[in-house]
């Protein structure tokens, strides 16, 4: 059964588009950060906190709540753009990214940013604190989720895989991990650099359920991500498959943005271009 | 035969058994001392869990296992699974105590107690097993004696490293009670009891053991026992009276006694099984510097690896013996004679 209308779909599409002009605003103020990523997990972010999680961005430490871990730190704009776009701190907000004093720090603080879960930026470590998460919500018998969200560069740290062992020998279907499947990280092409590839079949030799989807698709990724959830028994890992710069025609694909922001020219253009695209997501009314 | 009546204020105050009767006491691995504890700290409180990575027997987490099934997690051969799993047990509420050997977590997984355990500010607990190079046989491998150091300069992270069995059960109940990462040390052998049910245990306050003002030995760990062997046959053989103080607790530690000590006694010693480089006397050292400079010796390893042999052995061949602790105490009353000669 389908859980979205037309209307839910549009609605998201519009909310990724300008949670991604918040990620240029803020990236662009900042004078630094990573645009590539953040820009290709904006629909992700936006099914998480329009769609999927159980939260309330009135009370980010609801003890209920379904917990939404970023273990690829380095795209916190991302992060900081959905929040701040479903409720969590102004928008405005944004533009402080990586300034002195700031909530969102360079890569995100659990203690400075309530909501963000925990404190991440060293790769390989957030679907351990997931597995931990899930087992403790096993242990006293809660309802709620426990989502990491990765890159695929990060799954070269073997930290990553003695978590995933782990997950499976304690049958934590409660746990989730997204996989941003970008194909890019700093030094070039995640399979020159380091292959990655069979992804899925290492995560079902790790005895995981695997799901792909195309993760710039809201409606897809959610209706993936439903899927999931059915699953009983075993932990579950969605590969989302992006294009990195995703929204931005000079960065799509282009792994050289991976660490770096526009420059305030390009800021425009992109700009003008994701705001182009918002007309037409609410022309197809 | 020497009587508790007859030992000094300090030692009575302190309700020590009579360690200058070495032979009378009893002689229990301080890692014994942390599994009791921890069996009593889950049955106190449901949300202390133990995860260990595949060395229950000897880190003593055992008893915990059987005691307390559905407390317990095991997760294999996975150090830095182990603290940042830990980070989230915690973040949900639980009070991981998590075990291996010293030189594996947190010598392997430091990164993850910086940045998921102290940086995220969570209440895990690290029980560092088989510290120094007294673990013996294993060899330089298996001996963390840098462990110390990278612990106590992390931010929000309180080391305490007690003194022998019955102190590390203490420590180990007072750490699960008291909110923050924190980082127990002990030690794989046997070591005598010198402290009793009745001397008391309170995280951040050091105890001073021996009375005495020529010389402060400040001691953490097994080796407080040898400090005050050698400040009973140092004050025998040379008339020197060296006050020893257990500074068990090396962050936050308890500033007010060792700047009290120095200061009262002018000059002294460190002791500790671990690098000289950034341990237990670096931070007595950096305190003295700044608010009370007095001659400091310490006593320790001087940059160095461990290897195989039997701990005692090893102990001597590394300079932290009875008789190297009598030469650094001698060794810093004459630095402080010779520096202020009227005092005599």
């Amino acid at each position: 059964m389908p859980s979205l209308s037309p209307e839910r779909v549009r609605d998201l599409r519009e909310r990724a588009n300008l949670v991604r002009q918040g990620i240029i605003r803020a990236l662009v103020a900042a004078g630094s950060g990573h645009s590539a990523g953040s820009l290709d997990m904006a629909d992700v972010f936006t099914a998480f906190y329009g769609h999927i999680l159980r939260h309330d961005p009135a009370n980010p430490e609801w003890p209920d709540r379904d917990r939404l871990l970023l273990s690829c730190g380095h795209i916190a704009p991302v992060r900081y753009s959905a929040m701040a776009h479903f409720g969590y701190f102004p928008v405005e907000e944004l533009l402080t990214l990586r300034k002195f004093g700031t909530r969102l720090q360079g890569h995100p603080e659990r203690v400075r940013l309530p909501g963000t879960e925990t404190t991440s930026g060293p790769l390989g470590e957030g679907l351990a604190q997931g597995v931990g998460m899930a087992l403790g919500a096993k242990m006293d018998g809660k309802s709620w989720r426990v989502y990491v969200i990765t890159s695929d560069a990060e799954h070269q740290c073997g930290l990553h895989w003695e978590a995933t062992m782990t997950a499976a020998k304690f049958r934590l279907d409660n746990l989730m991990c997204v996989v941003d499947r970008n194909f890019i990280q700093i030094d070039g092409s995640t399979e020159e650099v380091m292959p990655l590839e069979p992804l899925a079949d290492k995560y079902r030799a790790f005895n995981w359920e695997v799901f792909e989807c195309d993760g710039n698709d809201i409606a897809a990724f959610i209706e993936t991500v439903e899927r999931a959830q059915a699953v009983r028994g075993k932990p579950t890992v969605v590969i989302a498959h992006t294009v990195p710069g995703k929204g931005v025609s000079f960065m799509e694909g282009d792994y050289t943005w991976h660490g770096k922001p526009p420059n305030a020219e390009q800021a425009q253009r992109a700009l003008r271009e994701l705001e182009a695209e918002r007309e037409r997501i609410l022309a197809h009314a | 035969m020497l009587d508790v009546d007859a030992m000094d204020a300090a030692a009575r105050a302190m309700h020590l058994a009579d360690y200058r009767n070495g032979a009378s006491l009893p002689q229990v691995p301080t890692r014994n001392g942390f599994g009791e504890g921890l069996v009593e700290a889950g049955k106190r409180d449901r949300n202390v869990i133990a995860i260990c990575a595949d060395l229950s027997e000897s880190t003593r987490m055992e008893a915990f296992k059987k005691a307390l099934p559905e407390q317990y997690v095991e997760i294999g051969v996975a150090e830095q699974l182990l603290v940042a799993m830990a980070s989230g047990l915690a973040a949900v509420g639980k009070i991981p105590f998590i075990a291996s050997y010293a030189m594996f977590n947190p010598g392997r997984s430091w990164e993850q107690v910086r940045t998921t355990m102290a940086l995220n500010e969570t209440n895990v607990k690290i029980a560092g097993a088989h510290a120094g190079v007294s673990v013996g046989p294993d060899g330089a491998t298996h001996q963390a004696i840098e462990d110390i150091a990278i612990m106590r300069v992390i931010p929000h992270m309180t080391v305490v490293v007690p003194c022998d069995a019955l102190q590390t059960k203490k420590a180990t109940l007072a750490i699960a009670q008291r909110w923050g990462p924190a980082y127990l040390r002990f030690a794989r052998e046997k070591s005598p009891v010198i402290t009793t049910e009745e001397t008391p245990f309170e995280i951040g306050v050091a105890q001073t053991f021996r009375e005495g003002d020529d010389v402060a030995v400040i001691a953490c760990g097994i080796l407080v026992y040898n400090a005050l062997v050698a400040a009973e046959e140092v004050e025998r053989e040379d008339g020197i009276r060296a006050r020893v103080v257990n500074n068990h607790t090396v962050k936050p530690m308890d500033r007010e006694a060792i700047l009290a000590a120095a200061r009262e006694c002018g000059t002294v010693v460190t002791v500790e099984e671990h690098q000289i480089a950034g341990g237990m006397g670096s931070a007595v050292a950096e305190l003295l510097a700044q608010h009370e400079p007095v001659p400091i010796e310490f006593v320790g390893v001087h940059d160095q690896f461990g290897q195989s042999g039997d701990p005692a052995e090893l102990i001597e061949y590394y300079g932290m013996g009875t008789a190297a602790i009598k030469e650094a105490i001698r060794r810093a009353y004459r630095r402080k004679r010779k520096a202020s000669p009227i005092t005599e």
